[in-house]
């Protein structure tokens, strides 16, 4: 059993919702990015989304760009992340960390040299955003016989074909997208989460994730009604960018943040 | 990787859009559901005669096509060598050969029953070409474009306003063509139900690089056609500008089967290739994903997209489309650079010798015709795409040259 699927049988255990906050690598200063961890796990994250920077993130609204932006100003490289990530590891073997961001660095660097370092790092899973499973063909097999679990996400828009492709290609959960538009938007329909949703569940038994959109506690809340974790990126990166240059105050306004969601979903 | 050279060129891509080992589907799950649909209206209104009827009249009559076929005997006759053949896509309405595909997507839009169309925009040339078949067929339309590409061609964006459509201004990244595309990706992903995207070269997502292409191989089976009408003969070569390289696979794809007609496809060296300010992926880049599809791109180590540099805004561009990256790897296209400096010289050259001001992304393959012509014989043949007009570049040449218009 990998540790992300370790994780959620535990947590189905105690009957807690998962919460999954995103934060990018290397926002706003590499240095900040290990101690960030473990700052979100000590205040409540069950798994924590590492954001690879890439410089034309397309499916992601201003709030991340930028969060990437602010790495790239430090050229923070994918193999730079996993260095970050085997950092991280030296005082925490327990929560899983899933790696996201876009092809390009990952084909660049190579599939095969990349789930071998990812491996290697402590990665447990990978979500490509702009990598469909129709085109996961020579990459899925090196992340399963890794050991690493793919996250597809799934979509308002795919319908039940799709919805159990994408199922028989993930390990460890799927995402489910809240909203048509990008990271950070702001219409979330509570009603259409839950009927697409249980959509899902008729159709795999991964746990699932739901993100975007999701900006305080009670959406979290709400959501964590639904979900088997919620996932929370734009609204923590949106604390990062408040308090850059100054990482106790970043490390302080997260954590609390954080802790508000926990308590959200644990209510 | 082997490269499988084809027997017959014409049956690229397959059923996801590879060609080789490029092409394909590269987006987020949001867009998958909308570029299915689209390929399917695609694949049905190809073979609709209705619509094929309606589009065929439309690019007669709205568009002015076919477009003439120029021989340009006193600038052949200067440079001395094989005689130049000049495919007018700069009569065009709107001034471009881009005007052929957003006719096609926009007639495509309402047939899906797309009430809104979007765009992005480098030079301008797609975005006034999709304003204005917008505003022919009543259709909302917004348009995204760089900041720094909106200052360099005030004049389309005034244009654009003019025909009705939005113009936003894209402040992120490099604030050039890539990022507009970004843009409008992120706009389709949250408006996907009633929003069609108009894509204007042959890259993203399949089926825009094979659809694209087949909206503009109008330019090459007329050619043909009027190469052997005018000449007895087909050319001996084949000179298009490449930037995303619509115009580029318009004029080749009819000629990739006539194994004799060599290809020449002209990216952007901006101040030199060595210089690293340029916008030539093919001959400078590496293999990559970027905008839905794997191709060439100008990229770092890292795999971080690199910004770009060419005096012409509609080669500005860092990836270029699929078809081509697989026609460099077969060899079947020979891709070259030419630098601002020697487009600009071009652009004198036909405007004085010839009469005809060229857009400064044609005049890249016109350079390159300047440099072949004089290796070829006078009785050979080469026809190159003068694939726009130089009229919105008036102030980007003049500033360069140190004149306040």
């Amino acid at each position: 059993m990998s540790r992300i699927q370790s994780c959620f049988a535990e947590l189905k255990e105690r009957q807690r919702v998962a919460l999954i906050p995103f934060i990018t690598a290397g926002d706003s200063e590499p240095a900040l990015t290990v101690p960030l961890m473990h700052a979100l796990v000590e205040s409540g994250a069950d798994l924590i989304e590492l954001g690879i920077p890439f410089s034309d993130p397309m499916a992601d609204g201003p709030v991340i760009q930028k969060a990437a932006e602010r790495a790239l100003k430090h050229n923070v490289s994918l193999r730079d992340v996993l260095q970050m990530v085997a950092e991280f590891r030296q005082r925490d073997a327990e929560t899983p960390v899933l790696l996201m961001g876009y092809l390009n660095p990952v084909e660049v660097m190579g599939y095969e040299a990349f789930a071998a370092e990812a491996s290697e790092a402590g990665v447990d899973g990978v979500l490509i955003v702009d990598l469909p499973p129709e085109e996961g063909g020579e990459m899925l097999p090196l992340l399963y016989a890794q050991q690493i679990d793919p996250v597809f996400l799934i979509a308002p828009t795919s319908d039940s074909s799709r919805i159990q492709k994408i199922c028989d290609a993930s390990r460890g959960y799927v995402y489910y997208v809240s909203l048509k538009g990008i990271t950070g938007a702001g219409h979330l329909d509570l009603d259409s989460v839950a009927q697409r949703v249980s959509e899902i569940r008729e159709i795999s038994q991964l746990p699932i994730g739901v993100g975007f959109g999701i900006k305080d506690a009670a959406t979290a809340a709400a959501m964590g009604k639904l979900a088997d974790a919620v996932i929370v990126g734009s609204a923590i990166v949106n604390r990062i960018a408040e308090h850059q240059g100054d990482a106790e105050a970043t490390i302080s306004a997260v954590s609390s943040f954080v802790g508000e969601l926990r308590a959200g979903l644990d209510k | 990787m082997a490269i499988e050279i084809p027997t017959n060129w014409h049956e690229m891509p397959d059923q996801r859009g590879h060609f080789g080992p490029y092409g394909g589907i590269f987006v987020s799950e949001t867009l998958m559901g909308a570029l299915s649909e689209l390929n399917h209206a695609y694949e049905r209104y190809m073979q609709d005669e209705a619509f094929i009827a309606e589009l065929d009249a439309d690019l007669a009559n709205y568009v002015g096509r076919p477009s003439p076929l120029y021989h340009a005997e006193r600038w052949s006759r200067e440079l001395g060598g094989a005689q130049i053949y000049l495919k007018r896509e700069d009569l065009n309405h709107t001034g471009a050969h881009k005007v052929n595909n957003t006719i096609g997507q926009a007639l495509l839009a309402s047939r899906m029953g797309k009430s809104r169309i979007i765009a992005e925009t480098g030079a301008g040339q797609h975005g006034v070409a999709t304003a204005t078949v917008a505003a022919r067929l009543g259709l909302e339309c917004v348009v995204y474009m760089g900041e720094v590409d909106i200052a360099r061609q005030e004049a389309n964006v005034y244009r654009m306003r003019l025909l009705g459509a939005e113009v936003v201004s894209v402040t992120s990244g490099s604030r050039t063509l890539k990022d507009a595309l970004n843009e409008a990706m992120r706009d389709w992903v949250t408006n996907v139900d009633d929003t069609f995207y108009i894509i204007g070269t042959v890259a993203g997502p399949h089926p825009y690089p094979a659809m694209v292409r087949d909206f503009q191989t109008i330019i090459g089976r007329e050619a043909r056609r009027q190469m052997q009408e005018m000449t007895g003969g087909l050319p001996d070569a084949l000179i298009a500008c490449v930037g995303g390289g619509s115009n580029a696979i318009g004029l080749f794809h009819p000629f990739l089967n006539d194994a004799d007609v060599a290809i020449y496809g002209v990216e952007a060296a901006g101040d030199g290739i060595d210089t690293g300010r340029h916008a030539a992926p093919l001959c400078a880049g590496s293999p990559g994903v970027l905008h839905g599809n794997r191709t060439y791109l100008m990229e770092d180590e890292n795999g971080q997209i690199i910004e770009t540099h060419s005096i012409s805004a509609g080669l500005d561009y860092p990836g270029v489309g699929p078809e081509h990256a697989w026609l460099k790897d077969t060899q079947r296209a020979n891709y070259v650079a030419i630098t601002d400096d020697e487009a600009l010289l071009a652009f004198h050259a036909l405007t004085r010798i010839e009469g005809i001001i060229p857009a400064l992304e044609s005049s890249h393959a016109l350079a390159y015709a300047m440099k072949l012509a004089p290796q070829m014989k006078p009785e050979q043949k080469l026809l190159v795409n003068l694939s726009g007009r130089g009229d919105k570049d008036m102030h980007t040449v003049a500033a360069r040259e140190g004149i306040k218009l």
